[in-house]
C-alpha cells in the first residue's frame, strides 16, 4: 500500500494539515503536497478508469505528463474536468473527483469492455460502425456519445476570472531547473533583459532528487546561490507557476501563469495568459522519463522510476514496501537507493541490458541489492494493485524464470528531451542512437524575424544529462559560444529496450499499454501497420496513440519505434507526429482573458445611444454598433412596435438615429476621376450641392457598397456608404490612392463619428424644420437631391433631400457634440405633429416596400448591379471604372442570371426568410431544381401583406407569372411575379 | 505572429496591428483587357514556398501600405519598403539573392 513515511519530503511542511476530499471521502495532505501525492499518502492508488477498456488506473508519474489521475475539480462554477493531480497544488477544502466510470470508481460496469478487449482493437468503431447504414445515426452514434469523453463539462457560467498581460524581454528562458537558472545567471550577468519561467512552484527541476554536486555544492545548495543572485539583478524576472505554453512566429510565446489555482477565491485572477515578445528564447525544458512496454505495465503501482523517486524525495510518500525497479539506464538506479535509503525494500533490479554502468552496478551491491541483468518483466500480476511481477529473459519469449512479491514496479525505459517548444516554430531534430531519443538538431533551427536561430535548447532539452555537463554547456550557449563537446555523446548510453520481452507473443504484447489514457497497446500499432498505416501521422489517428490528453508525452516515442520495428523501418525514417501547441493544455478561460460579457469585444454607440436605452428601444448588433431595431411601448410586440413605426412615418412623422451611417470625405485636385474609377457612375459631374445615388463594385465587377454622393465644393465630395462599410471602403479608397494611383492628388478622411445624423421623415417632415425656423426648407430653396448648410432651432446643420422610405424626408447632419440635444429636440419640438422614432426594422420594411436594395440582402459577393435592375447606375461613357473589366466576363453577361423582382403571395402571407424558387426536376444529386431565391421578405404593414424582393431566373420578363417558395414545413406558398417597386411608383411622395 | 517595421512610421509592428494585402506588384488590368491579362491580374498567384513579396497595411497604427519581401517557409524577413515603389529597392534585392542563391527574381 502506498503511503506516508515517517520522514523526509523536502517539499512538505508536516506542521501544516490541509484538508480535502476524494469522491467525497475526507482526506489530509500537508502544505506542499501535490494533489496526487496527498492521495497516495492516503493509500488511494486508484485514481481513475481508462477510456477504452474502462481499466483501473493508478499514478504513473509526477508532471504534467500524467496520463492516468485526472481530476474532476471543485464544484458548480468553479468545476473544472481532466485537471492533473499531479501538478495540481493542494489547498485546504480542494473536492476532487474521479472520471470514467459508472456506478463508481471501485465497481465500474464499463470495464465489460476490459474482457471484451481482443474484439476492440485498434480502428474497431471505424470497422464495426460502418454497416447497417441506418444503424449510426440511431444505435450506434448515441451510445458511443454516451460513453465518450473523460471529465463532465461544467454547466455554469465561471465564477473566477482571468487576465492577459503582455511583456518583452531580450531573452526569455522557459525552465526553472539548473540548465534553466544557469541560463538566467549568464544573460542576466550580460546586462540583458531576462524572464525566466518555471511551471512548478519550486525552482531547481530534478537535481535535488538526484541528489546531484554542482560546481562543489549541493543542488540545493546551488539553487539557493543562483536564486539569490538572481533576486539581486533587477533585469531578470522570475515567474514561478508559469508554464511556456507555445512559440509562435518571430519569438512570440505564449505563457499560463496559475496565480490562484491553490488559493480558490482569493480574489485574485485564478490565471494569467502572457503574450511575451521575446528577442530569444531559450528551452531548458528537461526531459520526461518513459515506461517500458512489458505486460501489465498499466496495473496501479507500476510507476516511472524518477517518479517514484519524487514522491519519496519531495513529499516522503511510498508507493508500496517492496518495489522492484525494471530499467535499460543507470538513472532508474537512483530510485533503488533512494528507497533504500528510506529504509523500504528494493527486491530486486532488473536490468535488461547485458552490462549496467559500472559506479550503479557498485553502489547497488556495496547497498545489497540484488541486480538481474539481461533480465526483464514478464508480467505483472495484480488487478486493482500490482501483487508481484514474473521475471524473464529480456532476450528471450517471456517464460518466467521466477516471481517476486512486490506491491510496487518502478520502470524507466529511459528519457525524452522535451522538444516540444523547439519544433512548435519548425525547429528540426535528430535521432540520437546514443540516447534513443529525438533531440533538437542545431542547425536546423526555428528562424527569427531576421533569419537567424531564435530558439537555443539547453540542458536535458538537448540531450546534455550529467550535472555538471549542463552548466558548462548552457554557459557557452548563452555566451554564443559554439558547444565544443558532444555532451549528449558523453552520457551513458540508453540502449533502445521497446518491447520486454524483445520476443513477447501476442498474449503479452496486447497486456503491453503505449497510450495509458487511450488504451493503445504494442499489439494495436503492430495491427496499424499491418493494415497499411504506414504514416506516423495515419497510425496516430487510427490508433488514437498519443491523442489522450498527455499528447503523447508518455509514450509516443515507445509507439513510433514499435511502429518503425513493424513496418521494418529506422526511427528517423518513420519521424514524429507534429508537435503543436499548447505544451499543456491553457484554458478557455485564459485564452479569452478580460474579453467576455460586456467588453466581449468593442461597442459603439452614437450620441442618441442613451436615450435610445432609456426609452426602451430594442436593440440589434450592426457591426460593432448597437442601433434601435424598434422601440416598443406599453405591451407591445416588437411586430407590433415595427407596424406602429411605420404606419406613423407614413401618416405623421418619424425620426430615425443614422448616425452609424458611413461618411468619407473624400477631397482634392483629382477627387472627381478618383470617385468617377470607384463608383460605376459618373461622379465628377455632380454638381455642387446635389446628391447623386451611387454604387461601388470589387474588381471582379459584384456589387460592394452602395450611398448617396454628395458635392460639397468644386474639389470635395462627401461619399455615403453603409453603416457596416464604412471602415472597409475608407480602407478600399486608401488601397487604391497608396498602392495604384499613388501621383492622384486625393485626400480622404473618415468622418463617420464626427457627425450625428437624424432622419427625419414623413408627410410633416417639413412642418416640423419650418417650425424649428432658421433656414428655407421649402422645395423651391431646398429640392428633392440637394444638400444645403444652414441653422435650425439654433444648431448648425448640413440638410440632405434625400429618402430611403419614399416619404418626404430631410437627413440632417450635425457635429456628434450636438446629436443627443439635437434628437431630444427634435422629439420635442416634434410631439405636435405626432414625432415617433423608429428603428431599423422599420426603415427595412419602408425601403423594401420602396424595392431599394440593401447591402447584404440583395447581395451576396455574387450579385452584378445589373441583376438588380441598376445598369442604369453604370456609366457606359468612362473608359474604366473599378469592377468595369469583370463585369465584361461572359458570364456575368449571361441572360440566364437571376435577377430582381418584387413577389406578392397569393394568399397575403410572408415568404420565409431564405426560400428559393421551387423549379420542375431535379439536379444529378435528387435535389429539387431551383429557379431564384427570396431576398427580402417582410409583413408590408402599409399593404397589409406579405411581399418580398427576390432574384428569379428571367425574373422581369416573367412579370404576372407564378413561381413556387419553398416553406420550412416541406410545403410550398405561390407567388406572383411582380414590379419591385410595391409602393408610391411615381415617387411622388418623397419629391414634394 | 509575424513582428513587420512599417517603413513610414518606423515602428517594428506587430501582426495584429497589420491588414494583410496578399501579393505584391501585381499589374492592375482593367477595362478592355484580354482574359489573359484580366486573368493573370485577378487570380493567377505565385503562392511559393519560399520569398514572396506582399502588401501590408499598418492598419491600427500610421494607416500607411506598405510592401514586405518575406520567406514563406522560414518566416525570415528580408526587408519592407514603401507602397510607392514600382518593383523592390535593388539593395533589397540583392541582398535576397545573396541570402537565397537560387531565387529567380521577384518578377
Amino acid at each position: 500500500m502506498s503511503t506516508r513515511l515517517a520522514t523526509g519530503g523536502r517539499l512538505i511542511d508536516r506542521g501544516v494539515r490541509k484538508s480535502f476530499t476524494f469522491n467525497g471521502r475526507r482526506l489530509i495532505g500537508h502544505e506542499g503536497d501535490t494533489l496526487a501525492s496527498a492521495l497516495l499518502a492516503n493509500d488511494q492508488m486508484l485514481v481513475g478508469r481508462s477510456f477504452k477498456y474502462h481499466r483501473p488506473r493508478g499514478i504513473v508519474a509526477a508532471g504534467p505528463e500524467e496520463p492516468n489521475a485526472l481530476m474532476n475539480l471543485g464544484r458548480d462554477d468553479r468545476l473544472e474536468p481532466n485537471q492533473r493531480a499531479t501538478t495540481t497544488e493542494l489547498f485546504d477544502g480542494l473536492e476532487a473527483a474521479s472520471q470514467n466510470h459508472w456506478p463508481s470508481l471501485e465497481f465500474d460496469v464499463g470495464v465489460v469492455n476490459n474482457a471484451l478487449a481482443r474484439f476492440l482493437p485498434a480502428g474497431f468503431y471505424y470497422k464495426t460502425f460502418i454497416h447497417p447504414r441506418a444503424f449510426w445515426k440511431h444505435v450506434f452514434e448515441p451510445i458511443i456519445r454516451q460513453s465518450a469523453g473523460l471529465g463532465k463539462a461544467p454547466k455554469s457560467r465561471d465564477a473566477d476570472h482571468y487576465e492577459q498581460a503582455y511583456a518583452f524581454c531580450d531573452v526569455l528562458i522557459i525552465g526553472g531547473g539548473v540548465a534553466g537558472l544557469q541560463a538566467a545567471l549568464t544573460a542576466g550577468e550580460a546586462g540583458k533583459s531576462v524572464i525566466l519561467l518555471e511551471q512548478n512552484a519550486h525552482w531547481g527541476g530534478r537535481a535535488p532528487v538526484d541528489g546531484d554536486m554542482l560546481e562543489g555544492e549541493t543542488a540545493e545548495e546551488w539553487i539557493k546561490s543562483a536564486l539569490d543572485a538572481l533576486a539581486t539583478m533587477k533585469n531578470v524576472t522570475l515567474r514561478n507557476r508559469c508554464t511556456g505554453a507555445g512559440v509562435y512566429d518571430h519569438g512570440y510565446v505564449l505563457a499560463n501563469e496559475r496565480v490562484a489555482d491553490h488559493t480558490p477565491g482569493d480574489g485574485r485572477p485564478k490565471q494569467r495568459l502572457w503574450r511575451i515578445r521575446a528577442g530569444h528564447i531559450v528551452t531548458a525544458t528537461g526531459a520526461i522519463e518513459r515506461p517500458l512496454s512489458f505486460a501489465g505495465n498499466d496495473i496501479p503501482g507500476v510507476m516511472l522510476a524518477a517518479s517514484l523517486r519524487d514522491y519519496v524525495v519531495n513529499f516522503g510518500v511510498s508507493l508500496g514496501d517492496r518495489t522492484v525497479v525494471v530499467t535499460n539506464n543507470d538513472d532508474a538506479y537512483l530510485t533503488a537507493f533512494a528507497l533504500i535509503e528510506a529504509g523500504l525494500s528494493v527486491p530486486a533490479i532488473l536490468d535488461a541490458r547485458a552490462q549496467a554502468g559500472e559506479a550503479v552496478l557498485a553502489r547497488a551491491k556495496a547497498m545489497g541489492i540484488r541486480v538481474e541483468q539481461g533480465r526483464a518483466i514478464a508480467k505483472v500480476k495484480g488487478g486493482k494493485r500490482v501483487t508481484g511481477v514474473q521475471i524473464c529473459l529480456q532476450a528471450g519469449e517471456g517464460a518466467p524464470i521466477e516471481e517476486i512479491a512486490c506491491d510496487a514496479v518502478a520502470m524507466s525505459g529511459g528519457w525524452s528531451p522535451v522538444v516540444h517548444l523547439w519544433s512548435h516554430c519548425g525547429g528540426k531534430l535528430n535521432w540520437s542512437d546514443h540516447l534513443s531519443a529525438f533531440l533538437p538538431d542545431l542547425a536546423r533551427p526555428p528562424l527569427g524575424q531576421d533569419g537567424s536561430a531564435m530558439v537555443t535548447p539547453v540542458g536535458a532539452a538537448l540531450g546534455v544529462y550529467l550535472a555538471d555537463d549542463i552548466i558548462a554547456a548552457t554557459k557557452a550557449a548563452l555566451s554564443g559560444q559554439a558547444l565544443v563537446e558532444d555532451y549528449a555523446a558523453k552520457a551513458p548510453a540508453i540502449p533502445p529496450v521497446w518491447v520486454m520481452p524483445q520476443g513477447a507473443p501476442i498474449q503479452l504484447r496486447s497486456k503491453m499499454w503505449l497510450d495509458y489514457q487511450n488504451d493503445v497497446k504494442v499489439s494495436d500499432v503492430q495491427l496499424a501497420a499491418r493494415e497499411g498505416f504506414e504514416s506516423v501521422e495515419h497510425a496516430k489517428r487510427y490508433t488514437t496513440l498519443g491523442m489522450a490528453t498527455d499528447q503523447g508525452k508518455l509514450s509516443n516515442i515507445n509507439g513510433l519505434a514499435v511502429l518503425s520495428k513493424a513496418l521494418n523501418a529506422d526511427i528517423p525514417q518513420v519521424g514524429t507526429t507534429t508537435f503543436r501547441p499548447p505544451y499543456t493544455p491553457v484554458t478557455i478561460g485564459a485564452l479569452a482573458g478580460e474579453a467576455r460579457g460586456e467588453i466581449f469585444q468593442p461597442l459603439r454607440r452614437t450620441p442618441m445611444h442613451g436615450w435610445h436605452e432609456a426609452n426602451g428601444a430594442y436593440m440589434e448588433p450592426v457591426g460593432l454598433w448597437r442601433r434601435p431595431y424598434c422601440f416598443p411601448r406599453g405591451s407591445e410586440t416588437h411586430e407590433e412596435a415595427v407596424i406602429r413605426e411605420v404606419n406613423n412615418t407614413r401618416e405623421n412623422l418619424g425620426l430615425l438615429d443614422a448616425s452609424t451611417l458611413g461618411k468619407i470625405i473624400v477631397k482634392g485636385p483629382d477627387a472627381g476621376r478618383f470617385l468617377d474609377m470607384l463608383y460605376t457612375n459618373m461622379m465628377s459631374n455632380l454638381p455642387v450641392g446635389k446628391c447623386r445615388y451611387g454604387l461601388m463594385c470589387n474588381e471582379q465587377g459584384f456589387l460592394s457598397d452602395d450611398g448617396v454622393v454628395a458635392r460639397i465644393a468644386e474639389d470635395t465630395w462627401l461619399c455615403h456608404t453603409t453603416s457596416g462599410g464604412a471602415d472597409r471602403i475608407h480602407g478600399w479608397m486608401e488601397d487604391w490612392l497608396q498602392c495604384e494611383w499613388w501621383d492622384w492628388k486625393v485626400y480622404t478622411a473618415n468622418v463617420t463619428e464626427q457627425y450625428a445624423q437624424v432622419a427625419v421623415v414623413g408627410p410633416k417632415a417639413r412642418k416640423l424644420l419650418e417650425k424649428l425656423g432658421g433656414m428655407d426648407v421649402s422645395a423651391e430653396a431646398l429640392p428633392f437631391m440637394q444638400w444645403a448648410d444652414g441653422v435650425l432651432a439654433g444648431f448648425p446643420v448640413r440638410v440632405f433631400r434625400i429618402s430611403f422610405s419614399g416619404e418626404l424626408s430631410y437627413e440632417i447632419a450635425i457635429p456628434a457634440s450636438h446629436g443627443a440635444a439635437f434628437w431630444e429636440m427634435l422629439h420635442r419640438e416634434g410631439a405636435e405633429f405626432g414625432a415617433m422614432p423608429y428603428g431599423t426594422e422599420g426603415l427595412h420594411v419602408m425601403r423594401a416596400e420602396k424595392g431599394f436594395i440593401m447591402i447584404g440582402d440583395e447581395t451576396d459577393g455574387t450579385v452584378i448591379p445589373q441583376d438588380l435592375g441598376l445598369s442604369w447606375a453604370i456609366s457606359k461613357k468612362k473608359a474604366d471604372f473599378l469592377g468595369k473589366r469583370g463585369q465584361e466576363r461572359k458570364h456575368l453577361a449571361d441572360p440566364d442570371r437571376w435577377q430582381l423582382v418584387g413577389l406578392e403571395t397569393l394568399d397575403g402571407s410572408v415568404i420565409p426568410d431564405g426560400s428559393y424558387a421551387v423549379a420542375d426536376g431535379t439536379n444529378e444529386n435528387g435535389q429539387k431544381n431551383t429557379e431564384g431565391r427570396v431576398t427580402s421578405t417582410y409583413y408590408s404593414p402599409t399593404l397589409k401583406r406579405g411581399i418580398a424582393m427576390g432574384l428569379i431566373k428571367h425574373g422581369p420578363a416573367r412579370m404576372g407569372q407564378t413561381v413556387a417558395f419553398n416553406k420550412v414545413d416541406g410545403s410550398t406558398v405561390q407567388a406572383k411575379i411582380v414590379d419591385a417597386v410595391f409602393y408610391d411608383k411615381e415617387g411622388a411622395k418623397q419629391n414634394v | 505572429m509575424l513582428t513587420l517595421e512599417c517603413p513610414y512610421c518606423g515602428v517594428m509592428a506587430d501582426e495584429t496591428e497589420l491588414a494583410p494585402g496578399y501579393e505584391a506588384h501585381l499589374k492592375r488590368f482593367g477595362a478592355g483587357s484580354s482574359d489573359a491579362d484580366f486573368e493573370s491580374y485577378m487570380f493567377a498567384r505565385k503562392n511559393p514556398k519560399g520569398v514572396h513579396f506582399e502588401r501590408w497595411r499598418h492598419a491600427y497604427g500610421c494607416g500607411k501600405w506598405f510592401l514586405a519581401a518575406r520567406c514563406t517557409a522560414t518566416l525570415e524577413v528580408f526587408g519592407t519598403y514603401p507602397a510607392q515603389s514600382a518593383e523592390p529597392p535593388a539593395e533589397l534585392q540583392a541582398k535576397i539573392k545573396a541570402k537565397r542563391p537560387g531565387w529567380e527574381g521577384y518578377k
